[in-house]
């Protein structure tokens, strides 16, 4: 059997893959990398693409990342995949979206009030059980 | 009869709120199974973000300092990134995170802090704040049971923004950590500057290659690693909310049932007094007759 070296892709969300491999392919951020075992610690960010692991036994394994950073140790490969497609651009546009919800929120209080009003009924019933259940107690 | 009528007509609307209540329960169930799964899930990512970013602060001393690592000498404005739930019926547990950042803001009032940013993640939270009429910067509502990096990025993008540039000294995240299903536990902890602690000590520091350089990668990474961490204390929360609402319902559902008892116990002997009322009548009736 070929040299192998240990691969895990882990997202925030969940751990994708661990395991052996023979070979990584991943799009880096300033061209495709090609790793094999024993290559040099290095640390670099990678674009969307497809990340390619051909394991033991000639089997392969693609992996979509949105992007992420990738770290490769002697002896460990591990890939730090991103959820989301990230960007200057597009990080600011949610940055603003939050800020105008904040605001937004501010100025209408009034939404959902339909909800609530079943929530608090909902609440209240329940108050009352568990007031009555205290009173109980103290008569007895 | 006076009474009796009312009597089932209050165990009628008793019974229907432990129906409710018992599907609540069995609804918050099976959700809290899944975001525990899902809190585990998201470990293994931050343990091994942590471990590269200890790495990479010890051995980057000399070289670059990111900002998320400076201790500032004094602090006088601070950031509260406060996760609580979307929706209510969870017990104490909105009331007791939201609790503690008030006492902790009234703290840094008394100790000099002239100012806070408050980014809420949740409803209840943004609620309460707007009440207290707290500096709401950014927020994000009705994540829903799966939460998603893709909408935390927003708010927290407006915190670390006004960390990096100065604004504020230091962030805090309030938020329910999950400890086991019959106990949550709210903390409000030091997130910005990172803390050593926080990180842990290097295991070995690699002369790493760095591509395209070493400040771009350590801003992408530190990055990362923070939103790691919220990311982390919102899955907690969440398991924390659906079990919280387990035991709140299960409670609710109890005591509904031995309400129900005690009210038809109440109805028989309301039953039984007008029966034996009717028949001493008819018996006084009759002796009336008789005579």
């Amino acid at each position: 059997m070929a040299m192998t070296v240990h691969v895990d892709v882990v997202s925030a969300e969940k751990s994708i893959f661990s395991g052996l491999a023979e070979f990584v392919a991943l799009p880096g951020e300033s061209g495709e990398l090609g790793i094999l075992p024993g290559h040099m610690p290095l640390i670099t960010r990678i674009k969307p693409g497809t990340v390619r692991i051909k394991l033991p036994y000639d089997k392969e394994e693609l992996i979509f990342v949105a992007g992420g950073l990738l770290e490769v140790q002697p002896g460990l490969v591990t890939v730090l995949a991103d959820t989301a497609i990230r960007g200057a651009d597009l990080d600011q546009a949610k940055a603003l979206e939050a800020k105008q919800r904040a605001e937004e929120a501010l100025a209408n209080r009034t939404g959902e009030m339909e909800y609530a009003r079943a929530q608090a009924e909902l609440s209240e019933a329940i108050a009352q059980l568990s007031a009555i259940e205290r009173l109980r107690k103290i008569k007895h | 009869m006076a009474g009796s009528k009312e009597i089932r007509s209050k165990i009628k609307s008793v019974q229907n709120t432990r129906k409710i209540t018992k599907a609540m329960e069995m609804v918050a169930a099976s959700k809290m199974r899944k975001a525990q799964e899902r809190m585990r899930a998201a470990r293994p990512y931050s343990e091994k973000i942590r471990r590269l970013a200890a790495n990479l602060s010890h051995a980057l001393v000399t070289d670059y300092q990111h900002p998320f690592l400076v201790r500032k000498s004094s602090v006088k404005r601070v950031g509260l990134i406060v996760i609580t739930t979307d929706k209510g019926l969870c017990g104490g547990l909105n009331t007791n995170i939201l609790r503690q950042a008030m006492a902790t803001m009234r703290r840094w009032d008394g100790s000099g802090v002239s100012e806070v940013q408050v980014s809420c993640i949740g409803n209840k939270g943004l609620g309460f704040m707007q009440r207290l009429g707290a500096k709401v910067v950014s927020q994000i509502t009705h994540i829903g049971d799966t939460p998603h990096m893709d909408q935390l990025i927003g708010p927290i993008k407006v915190i670390l923004d006004a960390y990096q540039a100065g604004e504020l000294d230091e962030v805090h995240i309030a938020y329910t950590r999950f400890v086991n299903t019959m106990s949550q536990e709210s903390v409000i902890e030091l997130l910005l500057p990172l803390s050593g602690e926080r990180l842990g000590t290097p295991e070995s520091a690699w002369d790493y290659l760095y591509e395209p350089d070493a400040k771009t990668v350590v801003d992408d990474l530190m990055l990362r690693y923070v939103e790691a961490l919220i990311y982390q204390g919102v899955t907690e929360n969440m398991a924390s909310e659906q079990s919280a609402r387990m035991v709140a319902m299960k409670a609710a559902t109890d005591n509904a049932g031995s309400v129900i008892k005690e009210l038809q116990l109440v109805y028989n002997k309301a039953r039984q007094a007008a029966i034996t009322k009717e028949i001493s009548e008819i018996v006084g009736g009759a002796a009336a007759i008789a005579g």
